[in-house]
């Protein structure tokens, strides 16, 4: 099969500034066509040609999955990132033709819960706001708490106690507010599903806190994911294709074989989703493995790696591929 | 492409037959002469103008019997049809998936409005009309899983995908190689496939899970399975196991050409966009083996698959004690010519 999703051809219908860091984006196919259909919490990988090099980063889908004019964004601006947001907020302008990938869901709502607790952290909002509009419109049952730093960081959140106030409650960091997520987690009735989606402390703690408490593992879900991290340059033999590249500093893997001209299934593009899980042939050094693919001892095998996300220091590395 | 509907029957009388145009266009699933299990995975892209592999739904000369089949099982048995309530959106997908697929690859028999949330189909090969109200289940007569797959071939799972596994959570089943959605309810992808032989430790099943929970929106997939049926019977279910077991002991030498039939499965994968559910249409074709051999080199090559099938496999598909005067009545059409590679006819 073909790397990636299957692609839309899109053209950027709108730019729009929420707060000082955070930008709205929105796409419609160039054919005029409807786009497809999704559930919520999917997300979509937007492509950048940015001068040299594609970049390719997975994007939460945050308007509403009955509406199939068009595909909304927000994308939070990260100074010390690897460059992906910043191309968007500064390079990005209405009229711009793009290329986006068809929705793929790894955060999806299980519709056996007959109560959906959501958990936002910032950004980690944007799932919630497509899967709260798919929520509202079925009768589901839900409910949402929502940590921001501040009022004026706090994104689309006057819209969310406008449209569903008793059901969305706000937590401001700047005014000593926090979620009483024991007290939150211990009152929910029977068949409740728990949804996080935020920093990677928020969630381990809600993680955490769910299982000492005694919910079932199946009934905790959360969203990360991982930017690739930047590390040391790295050489790779890929055996299949017979070619030797280099994976720069601020590069992953995955980007530096797609550079390459070699075809690499991918999926989520942060270590999630298991599809561009590789077999290593030969190796003289250290994996640094980041995902949250592989099993502890699949790590320790040298056997495999996760190109996405993962890295690699030392003397040869050689890759069925 | 005009097709013109059989009247046949696939129980009592059997009066099933594949008119020579079908037996052309059969799925053949044997790409060498030899058989063992593989993740034999493919992209469901068009493919061979004609083929089954041409349109997302295949419909061809059986469509108005095998639905006609369809709904005689499910008056006996309503147990084959079930849904549990959070499958509801998946069956919404999947009526919308089949309806604008055949509105569009088959325009002169479907026919679909849509208004909105106002919807009106059309299938002439039924004479159904309907218009109801898209996602609102009290507009038609079945729920929407029922309604459409009393419209189309082949048996339907609609699997819930959750905890990194998939979950038989709804389904239409009557076309089945000896299967019960009713056992299998609710069960996960490894629960239902315990039975398989040789493949769990083959670390097929965990590389098939893997493949299937990847499969994304717009970018289906297929494989083909088969077995072998004495008879023409579209349902050999579990449940009526006491009516067409007894069957295979009626095979001889001589009906052997009428009797015997190669079933195969075209196994397709979709994801379903509303419930990220996903869902596995199993289309069961049948050619007699008086049908099958009219191709040489499908004689041939079922011929040595069949003689050196592993015993294990020839049991799991319920042929073992048959298999011995199959292969002699085959063997009578292999002349022991090297065959071409793939499916194809030469």
């Amino acid at each position: 099969m073909s790397a990636g999703a299957a692609k839309i051809l899109v053209k950027v219908a709108e730019v729009t500034p929420v707060n000082e860091l955070v930008t709205r984006f929105r796409f419609v196919r160039r054919d005029g066509g409807p786009m497809p259909t999704f559930s919520g919490g999917a997300h979509t990988v937007v492509e950048m040609n940015d001068k040299d090099r594609v970049r390719r980063n997975p994007y939460s889908i945050m308007s509403d999955p009955a509406d199939r004019e068009g595909y909304s964004i927000s994308i939070r601006r990260d100074d010390n990132g690897r460059g992906g947001s910043l191309f968007m907020h500064r390079r990005v302008r209405p009229g711009m033709e793009m290329v986006i990938s068809n929705p793929v869901n790894l955060f999806a709502l299980d519709l056996r819960a007959r109560k959906h607790l959501l958990l936002a952290g910032g950004i980690g909002i944007t799932p919630f706001l497509a899967q709260i509009k798919q929520l509202a419109a079925m009768n589901g049952n839900f409910e949402l708490h929502y940590s921001v730093r501040t009022t004026s960081l706090a994104s689309y959140a006057d819209e969310l106690v406008a449209n569903y106030r008793p059901r969305v409650h706000l937590y401001h960091d700047d005014r000593g507010e926090q979620i009483e997520l024991p007290a939150l987690l211990d009152g929910q009735p029977l068949g409740t599903h728990v949804y996080v989606c935020g920093p990677k402390g928020m969630i381990a703690w809600v993680r955490k806190t769910a299982a000492a408490l005694g919910w079932p593992r199946e009934a905790v879900h959360h969203e990360e994911f991982l930017a690739p991290a930047s590390g040391k340059p790295f050489q790779v033999m890929l055996a299949r294709s017979n070619k030797t590249i280099q994976v720069g500093e601020h590069q992953s893997l995955l980007e530096a074989m797609e550079e390459a001209g070699v075809e690499a299934p991918y999926l989520c593009r942060g270590g999630a989703c298991g599809q561009c899980e590789t077999d290593v042939l030969e190796y003289e050094g250290t994996f640094l493995h980041k995902d949250h693919w592989l099993t502890p001892a699949q790590c320790a095998s040298g056997t495999r790696i996760m190109p996405c996300v993962s890295r690699f220091e030392g003397k040869t590395l050689v890759l069925d591929r | 492409m005009t097709v013109i509907f059989k009247e046949e029957t696939f129980h009592d009388d059997f009066t099933f037959r594949n008119s020579p145009e079908a037996v052309k266009r059969f799925p053949f699933p044997f790409p060498e002469d030899s058989y063992m299990y593989s993740v034999n995975l493919e992209p469901h892209k068009s493919y061979r103008p004609g083929s089954v592999y041409e349109r997302t739904f295949d419909v061809d000369e059986h469509y108005v019997s095998e639905m006609r089949d369809r709904a005689r099982v499910l008056a006996e048995d309503p147990l084959r049809c079930q849904s549990l309530p959070h499958m509801t959106l998946a069956g919404w997908d999947l009526l919308e998936l089949i309806m604008t697929s055949k509105a569009e690859e088959y325009p002169e028999l479907f026919e679909l409005h849509r208004d909105g949330a106002k919807w009106h189909w059309i299938n002439r090969p039924l004479g159904i009309e309907q218009k109801f109200t898209f996602l609102d289940e009290t507009t038609l007569p079945y729920g929407p899983m029922e309604y459409i797959t009393r419209q189309t071939q082949g048996d339907f799972a609609v699997l819930d995908q959750r905890d990194d596994n998939l979950w038989m959570d709804a389904g239409m089943v009557t076309t089945q190689a000896d299967w019960s959605l009713d056992f299998d309810i609710g069960m996960n992808f490894f629960e239902w496939h315990a039975p398989v032989p040789k493949a769990h430790e083959m670390g097929i099943f965990q590389r098939a899970l893997k493949f299937l929970l990847n499969v994304r929106q717009g970018s289906p997939a297929r494989r083909l399975n088969w077995t072998m049926t004495v008879n023409p019977l579209l349902d050999t279910s579990p449940e009526n196991y006491h009516k067409w077991g007894v069957m295979k002991k009626d095979l001889t030498l001589e009906n052997m050409g009428q009797m015997m039939h190669l079933r195969v499965e075209l196994q397709t994968f979709f994801r379903l966009p509303r419930s990220n559910a996903l869902v596995f249409p199993i289309r069961c074709y049948l050619i007699k083996l008086d049908e099958l051999v009219t191709v040489p080199k499908w004689a041939r090559r079922f011929h040595r698959v069949i003689r050196d099938l592993p015993i294990e496999l020839a049991t799991y598909k319920g042929f073992v004690t048959n298999r011995p005067k199959i292969v002699e009545w085959l063997s009578k059409y292999d002349n022991g010519a090297p065959t071409s590679p793939g499916i194809w006819p030469d």
